[in-house]
């Protein structure tokens, strides 16, 4: 069973990313069915603040415990989003736009690809230098 | 929108993120961490429950306490694509594609289904 503390960092880092996300969402609006740039912007800035931690935490920085369920399981996971991204494809597809969709999916996918693999690519150069 | 909301919305988020750390664990002890299955279990699900609250129309401070809140931070778009970069990294491109293709066609079908049950509430 895991530790209380890291729970405790899960469900704070839980509570920022939601409150990041739903902060945008009421601050300029879903978008949806035209691009959905809330959605789109927090999940790949989150996937490159994600292969950012994750790698900085597994292959550079001592163990920790508590920074990785804080930042990675719980920041990064909950200020990104899969439930949302599928609700406003159906939503795009219910006004006809399936190329929209399309775009929308393809996009995601290689800016947070290319994302992941850029943060992942700095952390690890950066590691050599030193 | 009031203050009391804005703690709803962060305390359910919180909730959200620990849901999602115990379905995956559950999920990784049972069948490995090879193939990345308790994110698609999470994704999938949670795709289906906002799907069922789009369905039932849910509007407002309860759509976005039930479902950007809680069903926004179950799941996540991030640690998806972690894992598929990372199955990329080691060659895995089977894995990487599979990955890719069965969240999006499962998870397109599950929000569907659960907009279909929702319309029924």
């Amino acid at each position: 069973m895991s530790d209380r503390r890291e729970l405790g960092a899960i469900f704070l880092g839980g509570m920022v990313g939601a409150l990041v996300r739903a902060g945008l969402v009421e601050a300029v609006g879903d978008g949806v069915p035209a691009w959905p740039w809330v959605t789109f912007g927090v999940n790949v800035v989150g996937a490159f603040l994600l292969g950012y931690f994750v790698t900085r935490l597994q292959e550079r920085l001592p163990l920790s415990t508590y920074k990785r369920p804080l930042l990675g399981t719980g920041f990064c996971g909950a200020l990104t989003t899969f439930s949302t991204m599928q609700v406003e494809l159906l939503k795009m597809v219910d006004v006809g736009r399936i190329w929209l969709a399309v775009g929308y999916v393809a996009a995601s996918l290689l800016a947070g690809y290319a994302g992941i693999q850029l943060s992942s690519a700095m952390v690890r150069r950066l590691r050599l230098r030193s | 929108m009031s203050v009391l909301v804005w703690i709803g919305v962060a305390v359910l988020g919180g909730v959200g993120a620990l849901g999602r750390f115990a379905l995956d664990g559950a999920v990784s002890a049972r069948f490995g961490r090879d193939f990345p299955l308790g994110t698609l279990a999470v994704n999938v699900s949670g795709a289906f429950l906002l799907g069922v609250l789009f369905g039932a129309a849910l509007h407002d401070d309860a759509y976005l306490l039930a479902g950007t809140a809680v069903l926004g931070s179950y799941t996540t778009f991030s640690t998806w694509m972690l894992e598929t970069q990372r199955l990329g990294e080691d060659g895995e491109t089977r894995g990487l594609a599979l990955n890719i293709a069965l969240s999006i066609a499962v998870g397109l079908a599950a929000a569907e289904l659960g907009r279909l049950l929702g319309g029924l509430l």
